[in-house]
């Protein structure tokens, strides 16, 4: 690609990454928020991860198919045990990518 | 190596030490995993045509794992320029979600700090530090350290990636199970009672359902929306019916 369009495509591409971040910090954090959209906003986390990381593992190819049963979710099940237990987010990565690595070469 | 987590709860002599050491104890192990995801993003933009320069200033400039991938591989395909622009706006509208979620902790903190927080906003230091804020105070200059180290891993490992990137096999030492494996830990970070279970549940079912049903990453914001909203009309409902 050359420079002069990958300049606009990356500064449009800045552009509409950074204000869905900014807004919502930038304004709300000066007003008082209502408790029922306090606690709303407490479930969006785990809400986020859960819907980023379940397709992640039992969905597969595009357009996607149902595939609960891939090696992603094989590993992850020890993977979650040990996150479970030790709450390590370095270990639990090490264990992951290990266990992924040796079940690709198993199977 | 959980020790990023007892610390953080131990507060004490951890008090005297500086913002810079308790932003990057809490943050390393993302900067690591990013390592493996920069590089194979590297790589992926070498094969897109990009220079090592030209993918240093797109991690700097958008800094979004999965926004990036698929500006990449939209590159190889040669969309247009609009195309790409508004699916990175798509696939990073969910930021907005953890931007409301942040503000509900740094209530009144500068603007200046408050716009710096919001540039290093990606899934894994939102939920860095939203674990960070669950378990003591975690002061903003804290979360804008531990998300410009992770920012800064991120950049340097792209580019990294770009240079020598075709050298590293593919799937080599289990790279590709990196993000999941930071997710399955944070998501599990997250749980902190019943309705975070129910709520987890709802979302990861109903996100299943979504995306096999719409194309694209859309199913992320409406399955998180509606988890979100189930999972506060659930905990009013049994609240209600525990009182009477």
């Amino acid at each position: 690609m050359e420079n002069h369009s990958y300049i606009i495509l990356i500064l449009g591409m800045g552009l509409v990454s950074f204000i869905p971040r900014w807004v919502p910090l930038f304004f709300l954090s000066k007003r008082q928020l209502p408790p029922l959209l306090i606690e709303w906003l407490e479930l969006i986390p785990v809400a986020i991860l859960s819907a980023l990381l379940v397709p992640a593992l039992v969905t597969h190819g595009t357009p996607r198919v149902f595939a609960p049963f891939s090696i992603e979710m094989l590993v992850a099940i020890p993977t979650f045990v040990f996150a479970w237990y030790t709450k390590s987010l370095g270990g639990t990565l090490v264990v992951g990518m290990l266990l992924y690595w040796g079940a690709g070469m198993v199977m | 190596m959980s020790y990023t987590i007892e610390e953080g709860a131990g507060g004490g002599s951890l008090a005297e030490k500086s913002s810079l050491i308790q932003g990057l104890l809490a943050i390393w192990p993302i900067c690591v995993g990013y390592i493996p995801l920069g590089l194979a993003m590297g790589v992926l933009g070498e094969k897109a045509g990009l220079s090592p320069l030209q993918v240093f200033f797109m991690s700097l400039c958008v800094f979004a794992g999965s926004g990036q991938f698929i500006a990449v591989s939209m590159i190889t395909a040669g969309a247009s320029i609009a195309a790409i622009v508004l699916t990175t706006f798509i696939v990073n509208l969910r930021h907005l979600l953890m931007s409301s979620s942040l503000a509900v902790h740094y209530q009144g903190a500068c603007r200046k700090k408050i716009t710096m927080l919001s540039y290093g906003i990606v899934d894994e230091t939102f939920a860095v530090n939203l674990n960070q804020l669950k378990i003591g105070p975690w002061e903003i200059e804290k979360a804008i350290v531990a998300s410009y180290a992770a920012f800064f891993s991120w950049v340097i490992s792209t580019t990294i990636g770009c240079y020598f990137g075709r050298f590293i096999p593919e799937n080599a030492f289990g790279l590709d199970y990196a993000l999941t494996a930071m997710f399955i830990t944070l998501l599990i970070y997250q749980l902190g009672g019943r309705i975070f279970v129910i709520t987890a549940i709802l979302a990861g079912a109903s996100a299943v359902g979504l995306s096999l049903v719409i194309p694209g990453n859309a199913y992320i914001i409406i399955a998180t929306l509606f988890a979100a909203t189930a999972g506060v009309i659930i905990k009013k409902w049994s609240q209600a019916h525990g009182k009477s």
